[in-house]
Formats: C-alpha cells, sequence, structure tokens
C-alpha cells in the first residue's frame, strides 16, 4: 500500500436549513487517500459528496473532527499556516462553463495560479509553462488567446484542468469534472485523467454519480448515502460483492445499455432519499432498508471489515 | 395490420443565424406504431428536443417548420390552428420535458395542475375530479396520495415530482407521449423506479417517443431506435440489431464508447474530433470529417438513408443496399 497522503477523522458540516434547524450534510465521516492512488466517491444527489470533497481541502471549514496531510494536523491551524499546502491540494469543477472566467483568455486561466505562486520568472516563461501545460491536455497552442466561449464542453474541461495541475499538486478533488459531457467527450478527458495521473503521480478524489465511470477510474471506492459513508473498499470488491444492502440496490439500478438484458428481475429500492435535515435514529438508511431490523431503527452501525470491503451496516452481506 | 400513432416525413426546422440558416432538424421521417416505444438517440444539441417540440406545435419564432408533414392518427398536425393544438396538447398528445421543474406552476398545489388538466380536457363532474387524480397518483406510485395532492412542488422530492408530471401527462389517456430525458435529474435509484414505470404506460393503442442520450436507458424502454447527429437522422433499427449490428461509423464510435466503459477497457474508445457547429456543417455527410473512412464523395455529396437489412437503414455512402 502506497503512503498515505490525507485523512479526515470524524468529519461533521452542517448547515442552516432555516427556523433554527440544521442539515447535516457530512456527519462523522473519516477517510484516507493515498498517494498516486484514484479514489471514487459514489452517492446520490445531496447525499454530501461535494461537501466532503470541500471539506478535505479545507474550502469549506468543518464543524468538528481533524484532517491530516501527510501525518501533519492541518486541521486546527490558521489560514496563513494553511497557505503552503493550498499548492498540493486543487479541484475540478463539475460545470467547466461557470468555473472559469468569461473575460479572461486561455492564456490567463492557466497562468493565473503560476503567477499566484510565482512559479516563473517572467512573463514569456509563464507563456511557454501555459504551452506546455496546454499540450498536456490537448487543446492546441494556436488557441491561447482565446475565451472559454469559443471552446466545446470537452475543451473547457480541459482547461479546468490545465489549472488544476500547473502547480503539480499532490491532490485533485474532481467533482463531477465528465457529468456534463457527452459519452465520447467524457470517455477522452477519462483517459486524459488516467494518462496525467500515470505521468505525474498525483492522487485523485474522484465525485460521481455515474457508478461505470467510478469503476473504470477509481483504485477504491467510498459510496455514501445521507451525508455518510456506507462502504469503502477495492473497486473490484465494491462492484463484485458488495456488503452493504445500498451498494447492492445502487449497482443493481444502473440501466445496462444492452436491451439483450432489460429484463427487469432485479430488485429496485423503494421511495426516496429521507431528508437531511430530519435524520433517521439509527442507521441512516434504514427507513428504506428492506432488511432493517429493531437494531437498525436504534443503533448507528460502527464501520467494520465485511466480506472484503468495510461496511457500516448491522448485517453486512444480507440477501 | 399495425397502424402508425404518429408519422413524420422530411421535417425540417430553421432558425436565422449570422451565418444565413441553420437546420437544427434536417428531413426527419420517423414514425411510432401503435403499442410500441420508439428511441431518438444522439449528443447534446443533434435535434432531438427540437424534433419533439415540432410535433407539439412548439417551435417558437424565430426558429421555424419549413417543410415536411406531421401526422398523429392521421391527422395532419401542420394544418391545426394555435386553439386547436391547444387543445389537442394534453390530451391527444403530451410531452414530458427535459427541465422537470419548468413543466411545474410552483406556485399551485400538485393535486390542483393535474385537476386542471382534466378540467381542460374533459366534462368530468366537479364532484370527482380530485378522486380521479388521486386515483392516478396512486397508479403512478405516488405514495400517501392525499397528502401529496396538497403538496407545492418545492416541498416534493425530485422523484415524486417526476411522477406528478408523469400522472399530468397521461391522466387524458393520450395517444402520444413524448418524454423528453425524463430520468435525467433523478437518480440511478429512483431512475430506476421511473423507467420501470414507463415501461408499463404504453398500451395497444398509444405510442411512446424516448429522447436521451443514455444508450442504457434506451436499451431498457425501446422497441425501436433513430439515431440523430447534427440534425440528421443517420441510422435507424430495431433495438436488437442496433446494439448487436450498428453500421453508421457515428453509432458504431458511440457503442465503441459506451462498451469500452462497460468493459473497463485500459484505453476508452472516443470519437475523434468535435461536432460540427450547424453553421458550418459540409456539404456532404455532416460526419465525415470525424469518420476514418471519409471521402472526397463523403465530404461532397449527401449519403441518403439506404436500407441495409429489414427495417435497418443507414445515412452513410459505404453501406451497400440490401438484396444487390
Ligand atoms: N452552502 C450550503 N448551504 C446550505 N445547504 C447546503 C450548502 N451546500 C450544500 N448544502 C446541502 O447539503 C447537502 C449536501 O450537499 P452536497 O452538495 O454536498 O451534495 P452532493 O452529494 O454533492 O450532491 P450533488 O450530487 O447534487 O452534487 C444537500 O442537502 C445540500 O442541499
Ligand atoms: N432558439 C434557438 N435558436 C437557434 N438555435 C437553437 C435554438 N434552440 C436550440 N437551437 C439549436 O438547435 C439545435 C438542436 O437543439 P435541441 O435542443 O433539439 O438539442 P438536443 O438534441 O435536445 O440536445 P440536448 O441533448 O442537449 O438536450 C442545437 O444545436 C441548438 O443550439
Ligand atoms: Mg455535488
Ligand atoms: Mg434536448
Amino acid at each position: 500500500m502506497n503512503r498515505l497522503l490525507l485523512e479526515g477523522k470524524n468529519l461533521s458540516r452542517d448547515f442552516p436549513a432555516g427556523h433554527g434547524r440544521k442539515l447535516h450534510a457530512v456527519t462523522d465521516i473519516s477517510l484516507r487517500i493515498y498517494e498516486g492512488e484514484t479514489l471514487g466517491l459514489v452517492g446520490e444527489s445531496g447525499c454530501g459528496k461535494s461537501t466532503l470533497g470541500r471539506l478535505l481541502i479545507r474550502m469549506l471549514e468543518p464543524d468538528s473532527g481533524k484532517l491530516y496531510y501527510r501525518g501533519n494536523a492541518v486541521s486546527g491551524i490558521s489560514e496563513k499556516d494553511f497557505h503552503p499546502y493550498r499548492r498540493d491540494l486543487q479541484m475540478i469543477f463539475q460545470d467547466p462553463y461557470a468555473s472559469l472566467n468569461p473575460r479572461m483568455t486561455v492564456r490567463d486561466l492557466i497562468a493565473e495560479p503560476l503567477e499566484a505562486w510565482h512559479v516563473c520568472g517572467s512573463r514569456e516563461e509563464t507563456t511557454k509553462k501555459v504551452l506546455r501545460l496546454m499540450e498536456a491536455v490537448g487543446v492546441p497552442g494556436e488557441f491561447l488567446m482565446r475565451y472559454p466561449h469559443q471552446f466545446s464542453g470537452g475543451q473547457r474541461q480541459r482547461i479546468g484542468i490545465a489549472r488544476a495541475i500547473a502547480l503539480d499538486p499532490a491532490l485533485i478533488v474532481c467533482d463531477e469534472p465528465v457529468s456534463a459531457l457527452d459519452v465520447s467527450v467524457q470517455n477522452q478527458i477519462l483517459n486524459l485523467l488516467n494518462e496525467l495521473q500515470k505521468n505525474r503521480g498525483m492522487s485523485y478524489l474522484f465525485i460521481s454519480h455515474d457508478l461505470s465511470v467510478v469503476h473504470h477510474i477509481a483504485d477504491r471506492v467510498a459510496v455514501m448515502f445521507l451525508g455518510k459513508i456506507m462502504e469503502t473498499g477495492y473497486v473490484k470488491d465494491i462492484y463484485e460483492s458488495p456488503q452493504h444492502p445500498y451498494t447492492r440496490f445502487l449497482l443493481n439500478a444502473v440501466p445496462v445499455p444492452d436491451p439483450h438484458r432489460r429484463e427487469d428481475t432485479v430488485e429496485l429500492l423503494k421511495g426516496e432519499p429521507p431528508s437531511p435535515v430530519d435524520l433517521p435514529k439509527g442507521c441512516v438508511f434504514h427507513t428504506r432498508c428492506p432488511y432493517a431490523t429493531e437494531q437498525c431503527r436504534n443503533e448507528v452501525p460502527a464501520m467494520r471489515p465485511a466480506g472484503r470491503t468495510e461496511a457500516a451496516c448491522h448485517y453486512p452481506g444480507v440477501s | 395490420m399495425e397502424h402508425n400513432i404518429l408519422e413524420i416525413d422530411h421535417l425540417h426546422v430553421v432558425f436565422p443565424s449570422s451565418k444565413g440558416e441553420t437546420s437544427p432538424v434536417n428531413d426527419v421521417s420517423l414514425r411510432v406504431p401503435a403499442g410500441k416505444t420508439v428511441g431518438i438517440v444522439g449528443e447534446s444539441g443533434c435535434g432531438k428536443s427540437m424534433t419533439a417540440r415540432a410535433v407539439m406545435g412548439l417551435i417558437h419564432a424565430p426558429g421555424r417548420i419549413t417543410e415536411g408533414e406531421i401526422r398523429l392518427c392521421g391527422r395532419d398536425l401542420r394544418k391545426l390552428s394555435e386553439k386547436e393544438y391547444c387543445s389537442l396538447r394534453g390530451s391527444e398528445v403530451s410531452m414530458i420535458f427535459q427541465e422537470p421543474m419548468t413543466s411545474l406552476n410552483p406556485v399551485m398545489k400538485a393535486g390542483h395542475q393535474v385537476e386542471e388538466v382534466l378540467r381542460l380536457h374533459t366534462d368530468i363532474p366537479e364532484s370527482e375530479l380530485k378522486q380521479r387524480v388521486i386515483d392516478i397518483f396512486r397508479a403512478v406510485g405516488i405514495t400517501e396520495p392525499e397528502k401529496r395532492y396538497n403538496c407545492y412542488p418545492h416541498e416534493l422530492s425530485g422523484g415524486l415530482r417526476q411522477r406528478v408530471i408523469i400522472a399530468m401527462a397521461m391522466i387524458c389517456r393520450p395517444r402520444l407521449m413524448i418524454a423528453d430525458e425524463p430520468t435525467t435529474a433523478l437518480d440511478v435509484t429512483v431512475q430506476a423506479q421511473i423507467l420501470r414505470l414507463m415501461k408499463d404506460l404504453v398500451s395497444d393503442d398509444t405510442g411512446l417517443l424516448v429522447i436521451s442520450h443514455d444508450l442504457g436507458v434506451i436499451a431498457k424502454l425501446c422497441d425501436y431506435v433513430y439515431v440523430m447527429y447534427a440534425g440528421r437522422i443517420v441510422e435507424e433499427s430495431d433495438i436488437f440489431t442496433l446494439f448487436d449490428d450498428p453500421q453508421h461509423p457515428y453509432t458504431k464510435g458511440l457503442m465503441d464508447a459506451v462498451g469500452s466503459l462497460r468493459r473497463d477497457a485500459e484505453v476508452l474508445s472516443t470519437i475523434p474530433g468535435v461536432v460540427p457547429s450547424l453553421a458550418h456543417l459540409p456539404a456532404g455527410c455532416s460526419f465525415c470529417l470525424r469518420c476514418e473512412n471519409g471521402s472526397d464523395r463523403c465530404e461532397k455529396e449527401l449519403p441518403g438513408l439506404i436500407q441495409t437489412g429489414p427495417g435497418h437503414k443507414v445515412r452513410c455512402h459505404l453501406m451497400k443496399e440490401a438484396g444487390q
């Protein structure tokens, strides 16, 4: 196993939900990211994936919990003391359009982080480095002085990636980086992310609701539901022998692109996720879980080894 | 003999642009037979929604239909006045729109919105309306229908909202339902529930037209599929042939892209290049610049739809007519 890069311990974060109530976006999550790996984070809309991703790189402060970077405690420290770490922790966003300033040229967009960190000695040197980054992400150098609106969605995402890798970070939080793209373009971006990782050895936290995308890109996977991690494990183990019932229902629900296999025989999850404002007592999944017992309704299950994965379930492997 | 609920022939939709005119729908012909679910698949901007909007009579200026015929159960829709179209929409043909929130009025209770459709199109007495709505809510799998009847849209989850929209679309038993990306905004576990519900909607004398960019959704629901690229139909076939034996280089590229992800190939398949802008289409095949086997002829001469097998048509110069 590679060396531990980033670790979050017992992270929680609420948001105000009006009338003095609280929305529990992330509840007591502990998570490790190792050097050079891709950790996939999957779960349905609103379960807290983006919030967790932002907590892990201190784009958002937790209400409680601790953060360690290469073994150093970095959660309590001042922004000034944390500043050197920022260079190592970058992010790519879902919407390549909204995340790029429309009034800046590609040159200036990619040069921005380089200039903020005084990486290059001169303007010419910066431009040279920008051109090398454009080449690395497959945007032709002749487009140096173009604006974001003159690019396709896939090209804009490449520009976002060039910005994120400009400082040679150790970790990039990729928040749904391909969700807005057509499949053929999505594949180009996934290939690019894989290739960059091979050449540069950084880690990714890859957030996505698309299970086939995560299957392809991740080494390990964490499955989230309603602000909690339900299961973590190596990608093969999670997909081949999931231990948490939620993971199994999630995998079964994906429509297979094969008409020969469209017969609906699998059991589907009933109902809808409960509100993060009124969290169910006990296991947060119990209101949708067909196997829930009295214990599940009362006791929060701890994360523990189950089969070849780790699951937060009183009855891992039930079916 | 099987009859068609919807027939579109040589439909053209045109928008003015700085470069003259663009055609987001360019010579599209399609059929939705009774009792069948037909899909339109293709990447963003290829004209799927615009085709559906044309059927609904919802192409707004400066866009316009310049040519073609649209028949619903034999009736020529292009001859309808706006008033006639209004009474048709919601009763004979209804559409589930891509942006779910735009279909619901945020300040009106869910139950009342569905009632409104009945009031507009039927003479069911006032006293029975509420019960009808609650019955349909139950039929589309809305739990606690009496309670949801009184909810405003923002009080409902995404999945429940989509069920209300489906209830509204089907309550008058339209002959044709069009579902434009019906599950794109939903989570996979809820998507699976809605897809199962949609499968059950089609009866012997109705048809369903499903629009999606997701080959998984298409594979699950459709009997027959049209593949669109840059405003044109480039391939059409029954669902099994399309997946087992795609012919058009674009369809093949799409299938490979999805297939390589599913197989978890080391390097994923992609289609080189990007979709051309509608304002800069070549005179010939719109795909030729991205096609491995594109020739001079492909660039200059538009291929027709060639029949390559029973019910299988492909718009490509590389194809041979079946039986030749
Ligand atoms: N700044 C905020 N203020 C209030 N509530 C918030 C804020 N940010 C997130 N939330 C809420 O916290 C919960 C988790 O949100 P988050 O964006 O982390 O989910 P997600 O898993 O990334 O969802 P999606 O798949 O839709 O991106 C949601 O209920 C969301 O509405
Ligand atoms: N009001 C408009 N004026 C000019 N062009 C338009 C207008 N609305 C849409 N278009 C163009 O028409 C084409 C077809 O659009 P349409 O919405 O049908 O695409 P689509 O296949 O449904 O895409 P998506 O998968 O993104 O929903 C697009 O290229 C779009 O840019
Ligand atoms: Mg998010
Ligand atoms: Mg559309």
